[in-house]
């Protein structure tokens, strides 16, 4: 193998760069290249398919390029969010790599100026019995909450799923969301010749070298061998390093400011030179690092944690020195910002780099790979005839995918910051903004069943899934974030279905009115050849005006009525019932109609804004059984629900129909709740009402809450708490 | 020179983590395998005249720092 | 009356401490770096939760050495009611200020939920606001909450009455499900839940205002 190959470079990339540089590179610039060039820097498969994604609105302030995007709030206050993979390195180190994931994407959102308020996740793993997985959920778990509870940003809502596919690949997806004042938020673009580059942060060493890289690769059975290339993160000096920079960030010293991520300094200097058009020159002399004699290579890649890199103005460098001594974080000039469009890197007197930043950004390789549309084999829904409901609403509520994830969100801080609105639980978390009335809702949501059936499908409802959390909250939808998570896109079916995914986000957020703020794309989850199923995470944000809308709801009272917003269930393709008894899916999810999914949506919203009902909750997963069983459970209630036609009874339980709600009212309201949607065309039907205790059904199905709690609650302690 | 100081929980207090550890070994079968208590090292170079200078040095960090001797106990290694 | 809250690197609950005590009382603290010499003239000193230098070490011990614990102690000594929240009691138990120590949770996991706890005595500065034997929902969220005392110890602490509040289930391996504690003087509190997540009904409990109420209320009176 050659140093090329090595460092990950095919033939074709080797002669563009010899091209390119007219000479031989240095070792030095070999290491950047294979970085800048890596798939998880230069976005070489994705990057053309992504200019086709919705970015606007007027609630965006920012969409994709920057360190996160961007949405305004008014009052002067605008909200910052995005949301990053953190897939390899979890599954090589699953305590560390879910950390750094963690601390990662809170850097994202400080770096812009905001101050984290929540964090959100979503995580998947293999199959529940797979013998690495109760080592990954407890480490990643265990990671996360590690990381977040130290900084002190509580982790408010997630998604935790089980599949096969991702035996040999987790997922660790983690959000964050900050709140600025428009007035200071902070951009990378660098600009003002002869400014001071500035680092700030931790020491490097040589942790994560290659880490880029190694996120762009397959893995095989010999990467857990690769644990020297996972970081170790450090929460305690991330506190330390957002502390010192929201201070600094009130004094009007930073020119540009970029988080060092993956590819550390390398990335984050070209970007920032590239954004303004500028040059940079680094003095790695001035680098403060951790361990001696490392060389202008291993500085250059090193992936060490809770560091950025800033260009300040000049008056002001001393007074930014102050600022982070105080904060006992280091702090060093290590290089300029020059007119020469190169990145120059010097080392103990030497050249050891000097490369035009064009041909590590936009002149980088980008492929538009092949993809081919593979016509799934359509595989007909055989359910048991023999299954009785009250056995199946039992056994779906006892499944990995769908069961309680207590155990696992117990283990984070949710009330740090004391304005966390629903601890008890509900679609999506809310948190409130210190010093007014309004709260931000926010869920990560994505069905990978629907999307290995049918990629534009499931990343509609994965979007419109999003959007109808945030709306159960009282919430209007805002915008969104995503992490497409898929398979080695060199395979062309895989490069299709990444690209069907694109349009169907696309489809929904133009109808939903929902744009993409920002995102990031995580290929090459394969094993030995096996990918994981599609998993676009949309994660999303809304906006609760007032509070005090809120005062009451979410909480049932017996006597109540139920009605569905939306039509009857009867999709059980694809469905949680199939995947309970038949282990696979078929081929046919649920149809989304996004006209229908807004119409519907916007009632509900009107519904909860003049308090017309008690509760509200999305039916997802598991159909509207599994949603009034969450209900009920929450508020230790009971529920009777009529069905009229015996023998559409799997259907109206089970059925994962798209667009619907189950919401409670008074009795006494419920001619006014019938006037207003009828006005707006919205469908629903009655489905019965609120008891002090156990769910019945057409009195000939009963089901003590007993019996519903411990389906629901017992799984994953009983796994897990029996550590091997 | 350079010192060590090994620090465990007192045999008093209740130790989960050598318990979870021993009852994962058992669950590998090794049913041998009793008592397990887990602590710490923390080693250090110190500069001292000889190892009784060094040692009463160690003794008094690990007293006022290194070590809580509500609930651990210490000793001390220099070489 | 003068509130000072500390604040160690690594602090993080110190925000959340300072609008609970604006909230509740209409004060506005005084937070102080632990970096100064000396803590300004206080009628209460609170030293709030988070993970002080990183928790590295043990839990509040690095904290429980910084200078300007010198000067606490001084105060703590003079009578001056000090509350040491979460890693506060942590780095209180640490300083010796307050007896016993706090292990790893017995499930070696973090914990956060709202929990039950019983209010042990309604004589003191901390907690005239409330009754006897009441039962309050308060959130926790630590790692390392589990209650340790040797039986000598634990048994005088008993005998003392110096329990503030005790777990009405056992949740971590406290002994006697203890959540919090006082000095002999009675004029220290440590306490592992969070009162000042607690002050708000709209985010799910207000049962911890009353420890700040109680306070007031002594020099109010």
């Amino acid at each position: 193998m050659d140093i090329y190959e090595s460092h990950s470079i095919n033939k074709k990339e080797k002669e563009l760069l010899l091209n390119y540089l007219g000479r031989d590179p240095s070792h030095t610039e070999i290491g950047i290249f294979s970085v800048m060039w890596s798939e998880h820097c230069s976005y070489k498969s994705s990057r053309h398919w992504l200019k086709k994604l919705h970015t606007e609105g007027i609630q965006v302030i920012q969409g994709p390029g920057e360190n996160a995007g961007v949405v305004d709030i008014g009052d002067n206050q605008a909200i910052i969010f995005k949301m990053e993979s953190h897939n390899h390195p979890s599954f090589i180190e699953p305590y560390q790599g879910a950390a750094t994931g963690v601390g990662g994407i809170m850097r994202d959102v400080f770096t812009m100026g905001a101050r984290p308020i929540a964090l959100v996740n979503s995580i998947r793993f293999g199959e529940l019995t797979h013998p690495k997985t109760k080592f990954l959920l407890s480490g990643v778990v265990a990671g996360i909450g590690g990381y977040g509870n130290c900084v002190g940003i509580p982790t408010i809502a997630g998604e935790t799923g089980f599949d096969s596919s991702y035996n040999g690949n987790n997922l660790v997806n983690a959000m964050c969301v900050g709140l600025t004042t428009k007035d200071k938020i902070f951009y990378s673009k660098a600009s003002g010749i002869g400014n001071p580059v500035v680092y700030v942060g931790a020491k490097t060493g040589r942790d994560g070298i290659h880490g880029a890289t190694m996120a762009s690769g397959e893995f095989d059975d010999e990467s857990e061998k690769n644990r020297p290339t996972v970081q170790v993160g450090d929460p305690y000096a991330e506190k330390l390093l957002l502390e010192a920079c929201l201070e600094l960030m009130q004094k009007d010293a930073i020119i540009s400011i970029q988080d060092m991520g993956a590819a550390g300094l390398t990335s984050s200097s070209v970007e920032m030179a590239d954004k303004g058009k500028v040059g940079i020159q680094l003095n790695l002399d001035n680098i403060p690092t951790r361990q001696q004699n490392l060389t202008a290579y291993e500085m250059m890649l090193s992936e060490s944690q809770e560091r950025m890199l800033m260009v300040l103005k000049p008056e002001k460098t001393e007074i930014a020195k102050e600022v982070f001594e105080k904060w006992d974080v280091d702090f060093a000039i290590v290089g300029k910002i020059t007119e020469t469009n190169n990145i120059v890197v010097l080392h103990n007197g030497m050249i050891e780099a000097d490369i035009p930043i064009k041909f590590l950004t936009d002149n980088a390789p980008m492929y538009k790979r092949e993809k081919i549309k593979k016509n799934k084999r359509k595989r007909k829904l055989q359910l048991l005839p023999s299954i009785k409901p009250k056995d199946a609403i039992l056994k779906i509520l006892n499944s990995p995918n769908i069961c309680s994830k207590k155990w696992i969100w117990e283990q984070y801080d949710r009330t740090i910051m004391a304005n966390t609105l629903n601890d008890a639980g509900g679609d999506a978390g809310l948190v409130r903004i210190e010093n007014t009335e309004k709260a931000i809702a926010m869920s990560c949501d994505v069905n990978p069943r629907y999307c290995h059936a049918d990629a534009k499908k499931g990343a509609m409802q994965a979007v419109a899934e999003c959007w109808r959390n945030i709306i159960s909250m009282g919430a209007k939808p805002l915008a969104i974030t995503n992490c497409l998570n898929f398979g080695n896109p060199e395979k062309p079916e895989i490069m299709n279905d990444f690209v069907e995914t694109i349009i169907g986000i696309r489809d929904a957020s133009i109808a939903l009115d929902f744009p993409v703020v920002s995102g990031n794309v995580s290929l090459y989850n394969e094993t030995n050849g096996d990918a994981i199923k599609n998993t676009p995470t949309i994660g999303g944000v809304g906006l609760v005006e007032n509070i005090s809308v809120l005062n009451n709801f979410g909480s049932l009272n017996i006597g109540d009525s139920i009605y569905m917003i939306g039509k009857k269930g009867s999709h059980l393709s694809c469905s949680t019932l199939e995947e309970v008894y038949n282990g696979e899916s078929s081929i046919d999810p649920p149809e989304i109609d996004l006209y229908q999914e807004k119409l519907n949506g916007n009632g509900v919203l009107e519904l909860i804004q003049e308090k017309i009902i008690t509760s509200c909750h999305d039916i997802s997963d598991g159909g509207m059984i599994v949603t009034i069983c969450e209900m009920i459970m929450l508020d230790d209630r009971g529920a009777t629900i009529n069905i009229v036609d015996n023998n559409k009874m799997m259907g109206e339980l089970f059925g994962e129909d798209q667009s619907r709600y189950i919401i409670t009212i008074s009795p006494e309201l419920e001619s006014i709740f019938e006037k207003k949607m009828k006005k707006r065309g919205v469908k629903y039907e009655p489905i019965g009402y609120i008891t002090s205790s156990q769910l019945k059904i057409n009195d000939s199905i009963i089901i003590s809450n007993n019996e519903i709690r411990d389906a629901y609650e017992s799984l994953i302690p009983s796994v897990m708490n029996n550590m091997a | 020179m350079r010192a060590i100081v090994y620090i465990r929980l007192k045999t008093e207090v209740l130790d989960p983590q050598g318990q979870a550890i021993e009852s994962a070994l058992k669950n590998l079968g090794e049913n041998n395998i009793n008592n397990i208590r887990q602590g710490k090292l923390i080693e250090m170079d110190i500069e001292a005249k000889n190892i009784q200078e060094a040692e009463e040095k160690i003794e008094k960090i690990t007293k006022s720092l290194l070590a809580n001797t509500v609930i651990e106990e210490y000793s001390i290694e220099i070489s | 009356m003068n509130v000072t809250i500390i604040r160690f690197p690594g602090t993080n609950c110190d925000l959340d401490t300072a609008n609970a005590v604006k909230k509740v009382l209409g004060i506005v603290p005084k937070i102080i770096s632990c970096k100064e010499d000396k803590i300004p003239k206080s009628d209460l000193i609170i030293i709030p939760g988070g993970f002080s230098y990183g928790d590295y070490l043990r839990s509040g011990a690095i904290a429980a050495r910084e200078p300007i614990m010198d000067d606490l102690e001084l105060r703590a000594n003079q009578g001056v009611y000090i509350i040491g929240i979460c890693n506060g009691f942590q780095i209180l138990t640490e300083r010796k200020l307050l007896q016993g120590s706090l292990l790893k949770n017995s499930s070696l996991k973090f914990i956060s939920k709202s929990v039950e706890l019983k209010i042990n005595r309604n004589d003191t500065f901390f907690t005239s606001k409330y009754q006897t034997d009441e039962v309050v929902n308060i959130p926790i969220a630590h790692h390392d909450g589990n209650f340790f005392a040797d039986q000598d110890t634990l048994d005088s602490i008993e005998d003392n009455n110096q329990v503030a509040l005790r777990y009405l289930n056992p949740i971590n391996g406290s002994l006697n499900n203890i959540a919090g504690l006082y000095n002999k003087n009675l004029n220290i509190l440590g306490l592992m839940p969070h009162p000042e997540r607690a002050v708000d009904l709209k985010t799910g409990t207000n049962d911890g205002s009353r420890i700040f109420e109680s306070a007031l209320n002594f020099y109010s009176t």
